[in-house]
């Protein structure tokens, strides 16, 4: 059961129409790194997991997962609303626009649509928790890169708040991978 | 789209407390047994629903599905501004 809340989890200002930016940012939103992917993979792995600990964690960040992918489709939203047909092809938006107006929409940075293969679930308690570290690691890799190509003040500090998450959830995972490997362990004596 | 001061203040103090707790809520997932930390999680929230009382009271539900308490005139769940409107 999943309950919405009408609010986003971070404020999100823009200080106008920016198409170039927004057509970076929608990487976060379905691409290999994205907070799509990391939503679901999270939420698929729970399944699987050995102990109360790792069920509730991954459950938990899942779910943080898709108060991201809200604040990016925002982002995306406010920088596209005011863009005319013209700026929208001028700066490599026009296929987009063709497909989808100004529509947020699940691709990398390319125009690649989102699929499953950018994430995995092994049924294995060491080789998903390991996964699910590095995937922390790649998003916050792109939103450095994101924060880089930014020019925009208002987007960077989004940016920001979304980078930290990753470190905080990398944290963690580490915590929860070292603490099913203490479970293992224990039980083998048995 | 105009959204007033006194409302994006609220909703702030909300964000607030709400990420407050939801780290705190990740934290206690990986230490269940920090005493500290539970105190704390839970001094939070009760802060967390007094500021949501407040706000839904003035701008209508935060939660659907009911659980942001019934209405008393009409169903303000419709209400614009969305999120991504603000």
């Amino acid at each position: 059961m999943w309950i919405y809340e009408k609010k986003l989890q971070y404020p999100v200002r823009v200080d106008g129409c920016n198409v170039k930016l927004a057509k970076y940012l929608i990487t976060q939103y379905g691409g290999p790194d994205g907070e799509l992917g990391a939503a679901l993979r999270y939420l698929n792995q729970r399944y699987t997991m050995p102990t109360g600990k790792t069920k509730a964690l991954l459950t938990d960040i899942g779910t943080e997962e898709f108060a991201h992918l809200e604040i990016i489709a925002t982002m995306v939203y406010k920088l596209l609303k005011d863009a005319t047909v013209e700026q929208l092809k001028k700066e490599g938006l026009g296929s987009h626009y063709a497909d989808h107006d100004r529509a947020p929409f699940y691709m990398d940075a390319s125009g690649n649509p989102w699929t499953a293969t950018y994430i995995q679930t092994k049924g294995e308690p060491i080789a998903d928790l390991t996964e699910d570290m590095a995937a922390e690691q790649k998003a916050r890799v792109t939103y450095d890169y994101l924060i880089n190509l930014s020019d925009d003040p208002g987007v960077i500090d989004a940016l920001r708040f979304l980078r930290e998450r990753e470190v905080v959830h990398f944290q963690r995972f580490g915590e929860a991978l070292n603490d099913v490997q203490c479970f293992l362990n224990e039980k083998k004596f048995y | 789209m105009h959204t007033d001061r006194r409302r994006m203040d609220m909703l702030k103090e909300i964000q607030e407390y709400e990420f407050t707790a939801l780290d705190l809520n990740l934290y206690l997932d990986t230490h269940p047994g920090d005493n500290r930390a539970l105190e704390q999680f839970n001094q939070v929230s009760c802060e967390l629903a007094k500021k949501v009382e407040k706000y839904v009271e003035c701008y209508g539900p935060l939660l659907n599905y009911g659980f942001s308490g019934g209405f008393s005139s009409h169903w303000r769940w419709v209400e614009e501004p969305w999120p991504w409107e603000m």
